[in-house]
């Protein structure tokens, strides 16, 4: 039986003092509701960028990549720069669901399950630029080692560009089933609330026949630890491998041993700020303030603060090691390209450092972590650092060759890369939406399974046997049987 | 096929439930199962199954991602077509160890699923026998087959005394989307009941 207990002095999880039931409408009415004008009105937002993205993909195969604005040296750009900014984000789900969940953190189950989904939108859209960017993206299939016969030639398993393949793939892979999983039991819901047969049917397919069998509860609860036991190496080591597209080469800058925990730290970061911009927003938007409460909102702030605190750290580092190393190259690249403000991109690397090092100390607050509106400006202001820092490792890098000959021109990107940028962000909002209106954005089994620890109604319960001498209350419950 | 006479009964809490399932139990009836709406620790133990091995499944579904990764690279790299990338070794363990591990996951995670969706007999198109609708929503369903010798009325009112808030009879086609549990699983012997 449950002999959990969780300290009163832990803020509840659950306010509002639900009933089970209450649960259930409360987290299932968007879904059975019209949607509001408001969903409209952003639906057709990122319907409408969605079209632009593809036109400007559509552009890129037919005149082919060439109408990039990359140049002789600045060979990544924006492709590379967007495509590691959204595999970051696409961190944060898995974050939430593996590594709290093994943490036994449980604030997790607020968020966890529109952080996964987010996550899989998210590698969605970064799968799409190294795929684009290959130019020919009919020969895309090239990169999986399979017998051929072009000798057969195999792909070159000792490149890091190789590991991303795997290692993104695997990634979403195992990111969808997670989900998934978890989906099943709240799709069975749904299902069983049905009020038309369409509905009945559609997510009686989708929950899979899930009956809520003990056996099965059993081999679930089974399966999702196991899956977040193997999502949590799987999350650290997808962003390193990205890190070591860079960190192998032998490029200043990027020839970096501190990149692996940088990146990680990094894509916990932005991954954190872009899930603090859903869950304001779906906390609003579908009133779900009892489930993603002040306390949810603080915790993640904490990691933000922490982790924009490590990336500080990283980059404060980098610069001192491109002094001490007393590599000239090194210091080039970090003292005059970057730490300058007055050289050509010495902007990108101060709005770096004032988004994502200085703005976030503002958390050390309890008041400002506490404060929905600061919250949400400050993710904006951290996914548009974490750009910044990604832009800057790529670009300022590369604009300045060994070659002085390539120095003078000056990357900046053609309307069709900012297309494409825009576009994947209308793929990513696209599936949001629909995500939000047709399945249960918050985890609706596991709110249940925590409701009676660390909902406000049982806590207060808890309380008032507390205030209760030892004596009186084994005095009573010795008599109850 | 055969059809088989259940009792359902619905509880509304887990604290009444588990005396409730002991109880049953050690008079003697035969639980079907007990769907509940979320995974309620401990009632694994109460109704007397053992202990899932998905997991020794998933372990040994990574296992075999190992093996298949560092047997194909190597194969491929040292001995099918050795490339020479820049001079460095053919047999380059530490660079193949990226996507050996990735596919250990790979391998661990889709295996797990699917043999999950296997055992509990779940797919997109299965249409189950569903006791009760809010056995999803907030209430715990307790449903006992009857065999020839069960006195339907008496375990009605004896769900009720042990706190059922509602019971009736259900008629239902044999069948493995039933649960499987009357073939090759039979966890709840009378002899055993948990103290």
């Amino acid at each position: 039986m449950h002999l959990k207990y969780e300290s009163q002095l832990r803020e509840p999880l659950v306010t509002g003092n639900k009933t089970y039931h209450q649960v259930t409408e409360d987290i299932v009415r968007p879904i059975e509701a019209k949607p509001s004008r408001l969903w409209y009105i952003g639906f057709y937002i990122a319907v409408a960028l969605l079209c632009f993205g593809v036109y400007a993909v559509y552009r890129d195969v037919t005149y082919g990549i060439g109408q990039w604005n990359l140049n002789k040296t600045v060979g990544w750009g924006w492709d590379i720069t967007n495509f590691v900014w959204w595999v970051g984000i696409g961190h944060a789900g898995t974050l939430i669901s593996a590594i709290l969940l093994l943490f036994r953190q449980g604030w997790r189950t607020g968020v966890n399950r529109a952080a996964e989904a987010m996550t899989i939108f998210a590698v969605m859209c970064a799968g799409q630029f190294p795929i684009w960017h290959m130019g020919r993206v009919w020969m895309a299939f090239f990169v999986m080692p399979y017998p051929n016969t072009r000798g057969p030639l195999w792909v070159n398993f000792n490149s890091p560009l190789l590991w991303d393949v795997f290692a993104i793939s695997t990634y979403f892979t195992v990111s969808l089933l997670f989900w998934y999983s978890g989906l099943l039991p709240d799709l069975a819901t749904v299902r069983d609330r049905a009020f038309t047969k369409l509905r009945k049917r559609l997510y009686g397919i989708a929950s899979f026949g899930w009956s809520g069998s003990t056996k099965h509860w059993q081999r679930h609860e089974s399966l999702s630890l196991v899956l977040a036991g193997l999502s949590t190496p799987l999350v650290l080591s997808v962003h390193t491998i990205v890190s070591f597209d860079f960190a192998t080469s032998v490029v200043p800058g990027w020839h970096t041993t501190i990149f692996p925990p940088y990146f990680v730290a990094g894509a916990i970061f932005s991954g954190f700020a872009m899930v603090q911009t859903l869950m304001v927003i779906i906390r609003k938007v579908f009133e779900m303030e009892d489930y993603i409460t002040l306390g949810h909102i603080e915790a993640m702030n904490k990691v933000i603060v922490l982790t924009g605190s490590i990336v500080g750290i990283a980059y404060l580092t980098e610069l001192f090691m491109g002094w001490y190393s007393q590599n000239k190259y090194e210091g080039y690249t970090f003292w005059y390209s970057r730490a300058n403000l007055f050289s050509p991109y010495g902007w990108s690397y101060w709005g770096m450092m004032a988004c994502n090092v200085l703005s976030p100390q503002i958390f050390w607050f309890r008041k400002m972590r506490r404060n929905v509106f600061v919250t949400f400006f400050m993710s904006i202001i951290v996914n548009i650092g974490m750009w910044f820092e990604r832009f800057v490792i790529i670009v300022t890098s590369l604009y300045r060759d060994y070659l002085p000959s390539s120095w003078s021109v000056y990357y900046r990107p053609s309307i069709w890369e900012v297309g494409f940028y825009a576009g994947t962000f209308g793929l990513f909002f696209t599936c949001f939406f629909l995500f939000a209106k047709y399945f249960p954005v918050i985890a609706l089994a596991e709110i249940k399974y925590v409701l009676k620890t660390t909902g406000d109604g049982y806590k207060e319960k808890m309380g008032h046997i507390e205030e209760k001498p030892l004596e009186t209350f084994v005095h009573e419950q010795s008599h109850s049987h | 096929m055969a059809k088989k006479k259940f009792v359902v009964a619905c509880f509304e809490d887990e604290a009444v439930l588990f005396p409730a399932v002991k109880k049953v139990r050690s008079t003697g009836y035969k639980i079907h199962d007990v769907y509940t709406p979320f995974a309620v620790h401990g009632l694994d133990k109460a109704l007397g199954l053992r202990d899932t091995s998905l997991h020794t499944a998933g372990f040994i579904y990574g296992i075999t991602g190992t093996s298949t990764a560092l047997g194909s690279i190597s194969w491929i790299l040292a001995k099918d077509w050795p490339l020479n990338f820049g001079g460095k070794p053919h047999f380059a363990l530490p660079a193949w160890i990226p996507i050996t591990f990735e596919l250990t996951v790979l391998f661990a995670a889709v295996g797990m699923v699917l043999t999950f969706c296997y055992i509990c007999q779940m797919a997109p198109f299965v249409k189950k026998h569903h006791f009760h609708p809010r056995s999803t929503d907030d209430l715990f369903v307790m449903v006992i087959e009857c065999t020839e010798k069960t006195n339907v009325s008496d375990l009605q009112a004896f769900l009720t005394n042990n706190g059922a808030i509602e019971t009736e009879v259900q008629v239902a086609e044999d069948g493995w989307w039933l649960g499987r549990y009357d073939k090759n699983e039979v966890p709840f012997e009378n002899k055993t009941v948990a103290a």
